[in-house]
């Protein structure tokens, strides 16, 4: 079975951290992630960047393109998409692509800043 | 997590919104800045025991709000009978406004009112940042001292002539419409640039000591996007601080002496910060509704996208340069568009381009760095030399007279020089 971890925090704070101090998050989940590659069970692993590079995409007709992340709490996090896009034009594309195929619901496009492909996922 | 230097990034964090919600409250600098500093050292006390609370902002203003409550009770019985009375019931009065004046929905407005309060137009621009610094970020007056290069003493006392001035002019309580909301964000953005400015025009051997005010700077900016999400000029501005921080790292050569931008290891230059930067002027630019700030972002996210010199787009660059002129005319932005000119179209119309400037840029440095360049590349090495000699007379750092100085030696040593065009900014 796969499983999501998602990761929530208060972006203040997490900003307001030291250059040293993230570091030293960052190199202590390495030691958790090294560990969990090397038994073949690490998938994708992304830092996102921060909320203020979000855009969201309402799936309401026509769809509305809002600055900022998804704030509604009325509505849950179901699932996710990786693409690899030019711009925030052509993800924006791609997601309006996708609320085609399912409307309804929110996208939230939100550029990622780290990434491991990880590799224990085919 | 019950670290003091991890308190001290939460506490950091939670400052602006509320020491915001205090001043709003207390409608004084000094009172709620005491509240504040209260409310801190029982953080220090409490948070380590029982863990930091799930909202430390809404924790601070309480207990910085009773704290000073308390003060002013002991105060009032400590003084004579009339006085008592009246403290009494004015405390009354504002017990009953408890709950209006600490509607957490204010934040916005408080935080926007903290930083707009630094930008007091009778303060002169460098106490404007120095006091956002010292309010709003919460650097000592110790760590402002050292990124301004001055003693203590002296920062001290620019602080506490600025506040004293704060004080004087009045606090502006009142809710602002939506006119001059955003004026104040107007104001308050140009203040944030400024403190990135500061740090970021600091020559090779200070700007280890200087970065700071560039990454506080880019935090307020942040701070200022959260609040404001879908202002295209506030995206822009931080798009842009973040573009030209990415290449902090390779700015000055272990000498400490400027690289230009051709000549940088571009293998330095900060990815994630391009890659924020980037989306977040391609989220502003979807807005159509161009700006300043935008349009610097966009060139300066042209120069990161290009992976080696030859790369860059001048082209757009140069259309990119042609939009500022129009949004915000002056006499520099005409210089650092002949740049753009002088790849696209060639030396010879970067100088025609300049020429009318000559007057107007007398006594600025780059004006005379950048027509040496060109004239050089001309191979008009006599009046090449003559503007740099200009240009050495003009510099304000020694980073600056030692680039010009190569300029000149290259100019000695080689018959028929074949330079490297002008400074395109670093």
């Amino acid at each position: 079975m796969l499983y999501a971890i998602l990761c929530y925090h208060n972006e203040d704070v997490v900003g307001s951290w030291s250059k040293e101090q993230d570091a030293a998050v960052m190199e202590k989940l390495a030691v958790v992630q090294d560990k969990l590659r090397k038994q073949g069970r690490l998938g994708p692993v992304a830092r996102l960047l921060p909320t203020t590079a979000a855009t969201t995409l309402r799936k309401e007709d026509p769809p509305l393109i809002v600055d900022g992340p998804f704030a509604e709490t009325k509505e849950q996090l179901l699932g996710f998409y990786l693409i690899d896009c030019k711009n925030l034009d052509e993800a924006l594309e791609t997601a309006q692509e996708l609320g085609n195929a399912n409307p309804g619901g929110s996208y939230e496009i939100r550029p990622v800043g780290v990434f491991d492909a990880g590799g224990a996922v085919a | 997590m019950t670290d003091v230097a991890w308190i001290d990034a939460a506490l950091t964090a939670a400052r602006p919104q509320a020491l915001g919600a205090l001043l709003r409250y207390f409608r004084d600098l000094d009172t709620a800045e005491e509240a504040y500093q209260n409310a801190c050292l029982r953080a220090l006390k409490n948070w380590p025991q029982n863990g930091p609370p799930r909202d430390p902002a809404a924790w601070l203003i309480m207990v910085g709000r009773n704290a000073a409550l308390d003060e002013v009770r002991r105060r009032s019985k400590q003084q004579a009978l009339p006085d008592e009375e009246d403290a009494i019931s004015e405390l009354g009065d504002a017990e009953g406004e408890i709950a209006e004046r600490l509607d957490g929905s204010h934040y916005r407005d408080d935080i926007l009112r903290l930083l707009f309060i630094c930008c007091h137009p009778d303060l002169p621009a460098t106490q404007q940042i120095a006091l956002a610094l010292r309010i709003v970020s919460g650097l000592t007056v110790k760590q402002i001292a050292r990124a301004f290069l001055v003693s203590e003493a002296a920062m001290e006392q620019r602080i506490t002539r600025a506040k004293a001035a704060v004080a004087k002019a009045g606090v502006p309580f009142e809710t602002p419409g939506a006119v001059d909301r955003s004026e104040r964000l107007g104001v308050v953005a140009a203040m944030i640039y400024l403190i990135f400015n500061e740090g970021y025009s600091a020559s090779g051997d200070t700007s280890d000591i200087r970065a700071p005010l560039c990454e506080e700077a880019i935090r307020l900016a942040r701070l200022l996007l959260r609040l404001f999400q879908n202002e295209p000029e506030i995206m822009g501005l931080m798009a842009l601080l973040l573009l030209q921080h990415a290449r902090a790292a390779a700015r000055f050569d272990a000498d400490g002496a400027v690289i230009l931008l051709e000549d940088q290891d571009r293998g330095l230059w900060n990815r994630k910060m391009i890659a924020e930067g980037t989306a977040l002027i391609d989220k502003a630019m979807r807005h159509r509704r161009a700006g300043p700030y935008q349009v610097q972002a966009a060139i300066a996210a042209l120069h990161a996208g290009a992976d080696k010199p030859d790369d860059t787009d001048w082209r757009q660059i140069d259309l990119l340069y042609a939009t500022l002129e129009q949004l915000q005319p002056s006499p520099v932005v005409t210089l650092n568009r002949s740049v753009a000119v002088s790849k696209v179209a060639g030396p010879e119309a970067a100088l025609a381009l300049i020429a009318p400037l000559e007057q107007r840029l007398s006594g600025y440095f780059h004006f005379f760095g950048v027509k040496g360049a060109y004239l050089m590349q001309l191979g008009r090495d006599e009046e090449a030399r003559v503007a740099f000699d200009r240009a050495i007379a003009l510099a304000t750092t020694t980073a600056e007279a030692a680039h010009i100085r190569m300029h000149l030696d290259r100019l000695m040593k080689e018959g028929t020089p074949r330079a490297k065009a002008a400074k395109s900014g670093g």
